[in-house]
C-alpha cells in the first residue's frame, strides 16, 4: 500500500483508475468477450475444423509474414525519415512533416485503389516495372507495399520526439572521445532510440495484421497465394457462418496477443539492460 | 484495497449495462401502433429499400416514378431511401436490425436467410407475381475492342492464353452466378460432373484477380486493363461497355444462367412501422407497365413478356437456364458449390496447384 501511495503526489488515483478500467472494459474487453463467446458456441472439433485447414494456415502465414515485412521496412524507412526531419533544415521540411500523417487520414480503401492503379501493367509505375518482372499489384509484394504505406507514420511519430531530445552535443562529445561516425550512430544514438523504434515497429505490425480495406484491392485475393486471413473471415460471414468467422478472428487475436507480448517483453528487457 | 473496490463496482456496472443492452437488441421488437395509417388525412411514409450493389440507378428511377404514382392514387406521399452493398452483407444488416421495409437482393438464399430469422413470412416467394421476380438478369462476357482473343463461348475461357476477370464466388453474387453458368455450360451440353469440375478448375486458374464484389471486378477489367474477358451482370456489362466509348465490347454466349433477384416485403419491419400498405404498393408497382419500362431501360430483363418483346433488340435471345437445371435449388447450389470445403474450394487445393 505504501508503495502505491508514493506513486504520485496528486490525488485522484482511485477515480482515474476506475474510469480507466471502465473505458477499457467498454471499448476493449467487452467486444473481445463477445467475440470469444460467439466462437465458443462451436464445439472443439468444429472450431478446429474452421480455423485449421491448409487454406487458413496459408492465410495466417501470409498475414503475419507481410505484416512483419512491412513493419521491418517501416522501421528502417521511418528512422531515416525522422532523422532527416529532425536533424536537417531544408526548404519544404514543414510540408514533408505534415505529409507524414497522410496515411492516417486517408481511407485505406483509397490507398488500396491508388496503389493497385499505379502498379498494374498500364499504370504510371507498372508500365516500367511489369516488363522487368516486378509485379507491384496483385502479388505479395503489393500487400507489403500498401501495408508499409499505412504503417509509416507510426515509426516516424514515435522516433521523432525522442530524436529531438538527443542533443547534438552528445554526438560531438562522442566524436571528441574518438568515436567514428558509425560508432557514434550505433553506440550512442541507436541505443537511445531502441524503445521508440520497438514501439513504432509494434504499432506498425499490429496495424498491418488487422488491415483489410486496402489489402483486398491490391492483393488479388488468390487462395494460398495472396489471400489474407481477414478475407477468409468475410467469406465465412457471407455464408452467414458467424461462429466460424469469429473463430478465425479469435485465432488471429491469440497469435497477435502472443507476438505483441513477446515484443513487450523484449522492450522491457532492453530497458532493464540499459539501466 | 479500498481503491480496488471502487473500480470493481464501476466495471460491474458497465458489465450489467451491456448485458441489458444485449438482451434488448432483438430485431423483431414489439408492434407499435403509433404510425398505423388512418383513412382520413394524407400520410407521409418513409420506406427503406435494401438492395444489392449495381442497382443504384435502377431504383433511383423507379422510386421517383412510384412516389408520383402513389400520391396520385392514394393521396399519401412516400419517400424511399435506398441502401446498397454486397447482397449477403445487406441481408446480414437486415437480420441484425437494419429497418428495411423491402429487400431486393441479388440471390435467393439471401432473402431466404432473412426469412429463416422470422422477419419475412414463409412462402414469401409465392406472394408476388412471377415468383416475386419483377425482372431477371444473366451473366455475359465483356471483351476488349475487336475481341482479340476471339472469345465467343464458355469453352473459350479455358484456353491457356485467356485471362478471365470475375469476382470471388465466396463473397459475391456475381461471382456465384459466373461459376454456376460455367458449370451449366458443361453439364447441360452432355458433360459429366467430373468434366464440369475439371472445366471450372481450368477456368479459375485463368482468373488472376478474385475481387470481393461485382464493382471491384468491373474496375479491375475496365480501368486497370487486366484480363481478356470479364464475366459480369448483363446490366453492369451494358453500362461498362457504354462508358468505355468503344474500347470494350459485349459478347453473348449461346447459353448462360438465369439470375433471379427476388424481392420481398420484410413483414417483421413493416408491421411494426405501419408501412405494409405502402411497401406492398411499391413492390406491385414494379409489375406495372411503367415499372417494367424503367426496368428494361436499365438493362434488366422485364418479367412482362410483351415489354420484353418490345425491347427485343436490347436483350438478345440466349438460352437462360434456371438454377434447377443444375441443382435442386439455390440453397442446394450454395451447399454443393460454395460452402466451406465444397467444390469451389476444391479448385484451389494445393494438390492440384
Amino acid at each position: 500500500m505504501s508503495r502505491r501511495k508514493s506513486l504520485s503526489v496528486l490525488p485522484g488515483f482511485r477515480l482515474s483508475l476506475s474510469y480507466t478500467i471502465t473505458w477499457l472494459a467498454l471499448l476493449l474487453l467487452l467486444p473481445l468477450a463477445a467475440c470469444l463467446m460467439k466462437a465458443g458456441s462451436l464445439s472443439g472439433e468444429e472450431f478446429w475444423k474452421a480455423v485449421w485447414t491448409e487454406r487458413t494456415r496459408a492465410a495466417y502465414l501470409l498475414t503475419f509474414g507481410v505484416s512483419l515485412a512491412a513493419a521491418v521496412i517501416d522501421t528502417l524507412l521511418g528512422l531515416l525519415l525522422a532523422w532527416v526531419l529532425v536533424r536537417y533544415e531544408f526548404y519544404g521540411r514543414r510540408l514533408m512533416d505534415s505529409l507524414i500523417d497522410l496515411p492516417f487520414a486517408l481511407p485505406t480503401a483509397v490507398a488500396g485503389l491508388v496503389y493497385s492503379n499505379l502498379y498494374v501493367k498500364n499504370g504510371w509505375l507498372g508500365q516500367f516495372l511489369v516488363p522487368l518482372g516486378i509485379q507491384g499489384a496483385y502479388s505479395r509484394l503489393a500487400i507489403v507495399l500498401v501495408l508499409s504505406f499505412i504503417g509509416l507514420p507510426f515509426v516516424v511519430r514515435t522516433v521523432q520526439p525522442v530524436l529531438e531530445t538527443i542533443d547534438a552535443d552528445i554526438e560531438e562529445a562522442a566524436a571528441c572521445l574518438g568515436a567514428t561516425r558509425w560508432q557514434t550512430f550505433y553506440r550512442v544514438i541507436l541505443p537511445a532510440l531502441y524503445p521508440a523504434l520497438l514501439t513504432g515497429f509494434t504499432l506498425t505490425f499490429a496495424r498491418a495484421l488487422g488491415e483489410y480495406g486496402s489489402v483486398v484491392f491490391v492483393s488479388g485475393n488468390m487462395p494460398f497465394k495472396t489471400e489474407i486471413a481477414p478475407v477468409l473471415i468475410v467469406a465465412r460471414l457471407e455464408e452467414f457462418a458467424y461462429a466460424e468467422a469469429t473463430a478465425i478472428a479469435v485465432v488471429l487475436l491469440a497469435i497477435s496477443f502472443v507476438l505483441l507480448g513477446v515484443i513487450n517483453f523484449l522492450e522491457r528487457w532492453n530497458q532493464q539492460r540499459s539501466t | 484495497m479500498a481503491g480496488l473496490k471502487g473500480f470493481g463496482v464501476c466495471s460491474l456496472a458497465v458489465l450489467l449495462v451491456s448485458l441489458v443492452g444485449c438482451g434488448a437488441e432483438s430485431p423483431a421488437g414489439k408492434p407499435e401502433a403509433g404510425r398505423a395509417p388512418a383513412s382520413a388525412g394524407a400520410k407521409n411514409y418513409e420506406l427503406l429499400n435494401v438492395s444489392y450493389d449495381p442497382t443504384r440507378e435502377l431504383w433511383k428511377d423507379l422510386n421517383g416514378a412510384f412516389a408520383a404514382q402513389y400520391q396520385k392514387d392514394s393521396g399519401n406521399t412516400v419517400e424511399i431511401k435506398q441502401s446498397h452493398g454486397g447482397s449477403s452483407s445487406q441481408a446480414r444488416a437486415v437480420i441484425d436490425g437494419l429497418e428495411a421495409d423491402v429487400v431486393t437482393l441479388a440471390m435467393w438464399q439471401d432473402t431466404e436467410a432473412i426469412s429463416k430469422k422470422g422477419l419475412i413470412k414463409e412462402g414469401w416467394e409465392e406472394r408476388l407475381p412471377n415468383r416475386s421476380l419483377p425482372y431477371s438478369s444473366t451473366i455475359v462476357f465483356v471483351v476488349r475492342k475487336g475481341n482479340p482473343k476471339g472469345i465467343k463461348e464458355w469453352t473459350d475461357l479455358v484456353k491457356a492464353d485467356v485471362q478471365v476477370i470475375t469476382p470471388n464466388p465466396k463473397t459475391s453474387g456475381n461471382g456465384k452466378l459466373s461459376f454456376l453458368a460455367a458449370w451449366g455450360s458443361v453439364v447441360l451440353n452432355g458433360g459429366s460432373e467430373d468434366d464440369a469440375q475439371a472445366f471450372v478448375k481450368k477456368l479459375y486458374l485463368n482468373v488472376p484477380v478474385l475481387d470481393t464484389g461485382a464493382r471491384g471486378s468491373t474496375t479491375t477489367f475496365a480501368q486497370k486493363g487486366i484480363g481478356d474477358v470479364h464475366l459480369g451482370w448483363e446490366n453492369e456489362a451494358r453500362l461498362e461497355v457504354k462508358e468505355a466509348n468503344g474500347d470494350l465490347e459485349i459478347v453473348y454466349p449461346k447459353q448462360s444462367i438465369l439470375a433471379e433477384p427476388h424481392i420481398a416485403v420484410v413483414d417483421g419491419n413493416v408491421d411494426r412501422k405501419g408501412t405494409r400498405e405502402a411497401s406492398e404498393s411499391y413492390l406491385k408497382f414494379l409489375y406495372t407497365d411503367a415499372g417494367q419500362e424503367i426496368i428494361a431501360k436499365h438493362f434488366y430483363r422485364p418479367a412482362d413478356e410483351a415489354i420484353l418483346k418490345k425491347h427485343a433488340e436490347a436483350f438478345p435471345q440466349i438460352d437462360l437456364f434456371p438454377i434447377t437445371k443444375i441443382a435442386a435449388g439455390w440453397d442446394e447450389a450454395q451447399k454443393k458449390f460454395f460452402a466451406e470445403g465444397a467444390l469451389f474450394d476444391a479448385i484451389y487445393q494445393p494438390s492440384g496447384k
